[in-house]
C-alpha cells in the first residue's frame, strides 16, 4: 500500500508560508508523501492537481483573513469535478468562523494555537479514514 | 532526565554560568567607540533618547481609505507620532480591486488603493508636510510612491517636505514576506529607481529599509537574520554603485528593520552588532567618506510569531519585553503587536494598550534615561561580538553562494528559514522550547480562547471599491491616460527612471492594476523554486 498522499496550497494572495511548509516537513517526517504547491494557487490549479495526483487530503493555509471565500471556492471546484476528498484549512482562522467551515463541508479546522502534532494526526487520520472508504 | 541539553540563546550561542572581563575580547573601546560616531555599536546619535524618542509607529490600516484614516485619527489622537501603512494583498501585488483574484483579499490586511483619489483620501485631513508617513510597499513601491507624491501635491505639501520611508526591499519578498511579483533583477532595478529618485528629490525622505524582520518571522534565528539583512544592503549598493551612483550619495537614505523577539539580552546584542557591522562593511567594503553612510538607523517590530493564541493576555507581557529589547537596542522607530493579533487584525482597545506599552517604557521605565545602558556589561558584549563573528560568518557563506541575490534563486536562503521554522516548532511541540500556556502552564479551563472583542471588518467595502475605481476610470481623460501609461512602458523597457513617467501617469488617473500590469508585460513575472 502507498504512502498517504497530501496536496498542500495556499490559495489566494496571503504569502505567510511559514506554517504549511513546516507542516509539510513534518506529515513527510511522519511518512506522508506530501506534494506542495506553493503560494498564489489558483482553486482550479488546486483541485487539477487533487485529480491528478489522486491525494487523500487537500490541505490550504489562509493567514490574509479571506479563508471563508477561498474554502467556499475550493469545494464547489472539488465538488463540480465530482471529486470526493477532504479538504482541510489552517491559518489565522477566528474560532467564530469554524463553524462556517465545517457547514460548508471542511473536512478540519487547525487555527492559530494548534500544536504541530495535531495537525499531523488529523491529516494523517483524514487520509487513512479515506482510503479505506475507497 | 538523562540527556543535559547545554543553556544557549534562542539562536544556539552557548552561554556560560556568569561572565567576567575575562569574556570581553580587548580593545573593547575600540568596538564600541563614542554614541553618534563610528562603528556606531552604541547608537546612532549621540544622545540618543535624551535628545529625542523614539518614533511610536504603530502599523495600521485596513477597509477603504476613509476607513483606514480614520484609525489614523485615532491613533494620532492618542499621542501616535507618526503614521505606518498597511496595504492590502491586491494593492501590494499590484492588482486593482475588480480583479477576479482580488476580490477575496480587498481591505483584509490593509487599506485597498486603486488610484491617486484612493491616497488622497488615505491622508484627507492629515498635513503631509507636517507628519511622516511609513509604507509597508514593496513589489508596486514606485506606483504607491507616484500616488503619495500627487496627494501630496494635491495637498500643497512640497516634495521636500516629504518625511517617511518607503519599505521597498522586494529582496526580503523573495526570501520571507512573499509579495514579489517580478523576478529579481528587474525587481531591484525597480527599487534602486525609486532609491534613485528619491536621493535626487525627497531630501527627507528614506527610500528603502532594508529588512530582515520577515525572515525573521519566518523562522530564521537573529544570527541569520542579521546576515541576510546586510546581504541585501551590499546587493542594493553594488546595484546602485554599477547604477554609477557614489556610495555616499545613497547610503546615509538607507533605514533597516529587525525584529525584537523575546530572548531580551541577545535581540539587544545583535541590534547592536548590526550597527558596527554596517559601519565596516561602509567603510571597509564600499570605501564611504560620509560616516552618516555607516550610520545604521532601525525601525523595529515585536514578534508575531512568538505570540500565542493561548492565554492571549500574556502576549502582552511578550510584547513588553520585545518592546524594552528594541529600546536597549537603540531603536530610532518601534511597533508593539497587539495582544489579539494573533487572530484578527487588532481592535482599537489592542492597539491603545500597543501604544500604551511604548509610552510607559519610554516615561515610567527609565530605559531611555542614558545612552546604551547595557553597554559594557560583560555578557552583552561578549554575545555582540559572538553574534557579530557569526553573522559575518553568514555573509562569507552568501558571498561564496555570488551574493544575496543568487542565493535567493538558489532557494539556499529560503531553506535556511524554513530549516530553522521547523527545528523551532518541534522543539515546542517537544517541549524543549518553553511556551507558557502552550506547552507548559497550560491552562485546562481554557479550552477555548476568548478574546474580549474581534475586529470584524465591513463586507460591503470590495463593492463600494470597486464602484468607485469604475467611477474613477469613466471619469478620466482616456487618451491623455493611455499615452501617459504608454510612456512608463517605455522608460521601464529602455531602463531610465521609472518615476517621472510613472507620477505623470498617475496624475493622469492610471490605476496600480494597470500600471502593474505594464510593468507585468515589460519583466515577467517570477514563480518560486520548489522550496525543497
Amino acid at each position: 500500500m502507498r504512502a498517504p498522499r497530501v496536496l498542500l496550497a495556499k490559495p489566494g494572495l496571503d504569502g505567510h508560508d511559514r506554517g504549511i511548509k513546516v507542516i509539510a516537513m513534518a506529515l513527510r517526517d511522519a511518512g506522508a508523501e506530501v506534494i506542495y504547491l506553493g503560494l498564489r494557487r489558483s482553486v482550479p490549479e488546486i483541485a487539477q492537481a487533487a485529480i491528478e495526483d489522486d491525494v487523500d487530503v487537500v490541505g490550504i493555509s489562509v493567514l490574509s483573513g479571506a479563508h471563508l471565500p477561498l474554502a467556499a471556492d475550493l469545494l464547489q471546484a472539488l465538488d463540480r469535478e465530482g471529486v470526493v476528498v477532504p479538504v482541510v484549512i489552517g491559518g489565522t482562522i477566528p474560532e467564530t468562523d469554524i463553524g462556517s467551515l465545517t457547514e460548508l463541508g471542511v473536512a478540519a479546522v487547525f487555527p492559530v494555537g494548534t500544536g504541530l502534532h495535531e495537525v499531523v494526526d488529523g491529516v494523517l487520520e483524514l487520509a487513512a479514514r479515506e482510503r479505506v472508504e475507497r | 532526565m538523562t540527556e543535559v541539553r547545554e543553556i544557549a540563546t534562542d539562536a544556539g550561542i552557548p552561554v556560560r554560568e556568569v561572565y567576567t572581563e575575562r569574556d570581553v575580547a580587548p580593545a573593547l573601546d575600540e568596538r564600541l567607540g563614542a554614541p553618534g560616531r563610528p562603528p556606531f555599536t552604541r547608537g546612532p546619535y549621540p544622545t540618543m533618547y535624551r535628545g529625542q524618542l523614539w518614533t511610536m509607529r504603530q502599523f495600521a490600516g485596513f477597509g477603504s481609505a476613509e476607513h483606514a484614516n480614520e484609525r489614523f485619527r485615532f491613533l494620532l489622537d492618542r499621542g501616535q507620532t507618526a503614521l505606518s501603512v498597511a496595504f492590502d494583498l491586491p494593492t501590494q501585488l499590484g492588482y486593482d480591486s475588480a480583479h477576479a483574484v482580488a476580490r477575496p483579499e480587498v481591505g483584509r490586511v490593509g487599506v485597498a488603493i486603486d488610484t491617486a483619489d484612493d491616497m488622497a483620501d488615505l491622508f484627507a485631513g492629515l498635513p503631509l508636510d507636517g507628519i511622516s508617513v511609513n509604507f509597508t510597499i514593496n513589489a508596486t513601491a514606485p506606483i504607491i510612491l507616484a500616488m503619495y507624491l500627487v496627494a501630496a501635491e494635491r495637498q500643497g505639501a512640497s516634495q521636500a517636505s516629504l518625511a517617511g520611508t518607503l519599505q521597498n526591499d522586494i529582496l526580503k519578498e523573495f526570501l520571507a514576506r512573499k509579495t514579489f511579483v517580478f523576478p529579481p533583477h528587474p525587481s531591484i532595478r525597480l527599487s534602486c529607481d525609486v532609491i534613485e529618485f528619491a536621493t535626487q528629490r525627497l531630501p527627507r525622505f528614506n527610500p528603502i529599509s532594508i529588512t530582515g524582520y520577515h525572515a525573521r518571522e519566518a523562522g530564521c534565528d537573529a544570527v541569520q537574520e542579521l546576515g541576510l539583512t546586510l546581504a541585501s544592503a551590499i546587493a542594493y549598493s553594488e546595484a546602485l554603485v554599477a547604477r554609477g551612483l557614489p556610495f555616499d550619495s545613497f547610503a546615509p537614505r538607507f533605514s533597516f528593520h529587525f525584529a525584537t523577539t523575546m530572548d531580551l539580552f541577545e535581540e539587544v546584542a545583535k541590534l547592536r552588532a548590526a550597527r558596527r557591522m554596517w559601519s565596516r562593511i561602509a567603510s571597509e567594503r564600499f570605501g564611504a567618506h560620509d560616516p552618516n553612510s555607516g550610520r545604521l538607523r532601525f525601525f523595529s517590530g515585536n514578534s508575531g510569531t512568538t505570540l500565542t493564541a493561548q492565554q492571549p493576555l500574556n502576549n502582552i507581557i511578550r510584547s513588553t519585553v520585545q518592546c524594552l529589547g528594541a529600546v536597549l537596542g537603540g531603536a530610532q522607530s518601534i511597533h508593539v503587536m497587539g495582544y489579539d493579533e494573533a487572530f484578527e487584525i487588532p481592535t482599537e482597545e489592542a492597539v491603545t494598550l500597543s501604544l500604551r506599552t511604548q509610552q510607559i517604557i519610554a516615561l515610567e521605565s527609565g530605559a531611555a534615561r542614558t545612552v546604551d545602558p547595557l553597554g559594557g556589561s560583560y555578557y552583552v558584549e561578549a554575545l555582540t561580538d559572538e553574534i557579530e563573528a557569526r553573522a559575518n560568518d553568514v555573509l562569507t557563506e552568501i558571498d561564496a553562494l555570488g551574493g544575496a541575490v543568487a542565493a535567493l534563486e538558489q532557494g539556499v536562503s529560503q531553506r535556511w528559514i524554513a530549516a530553522s521554522a521547523y527545528r523551532i516548532e518541534r522543539e515546542i511541540a517537544e517541549g524543549i522550547r518553553p511556551r507558557v500556556g502552550v506547552n507548559v502552564h497550560e491552562d485546562p479551563e481554557q479550552a477555548s480562547v476568548e478574546v474580549p472583542a474581534l475586529f470584524t471588518l465591513d463586507p460591503s467595502i470590495a463593492e463600494r471599491q470597486i464602484a468607485r475605481t469604475a467611477a474613477h476610470v469613466a471619469s478620466r481623460d482616456g487618451a491623455a491616460c493611455a499615452e501617459a501609461t504608454a510612456a512608463v512602458e517605455a522608460a521601464a523597457g529602455d531602463g531610465v527612471n521609472v518615476m517621472p513617467s510613472l507620477i505623470h501617469a498617475v496624475r493622469a488617473g492610471a490605476t496600480l492594476g494597470e500600471l502593474s500590469d505594464v510593468f507585468r508585460s515589460v519583466f515577467g513575472e517570477f514563480r518560486e523554486p520548489h522550496p525543497w
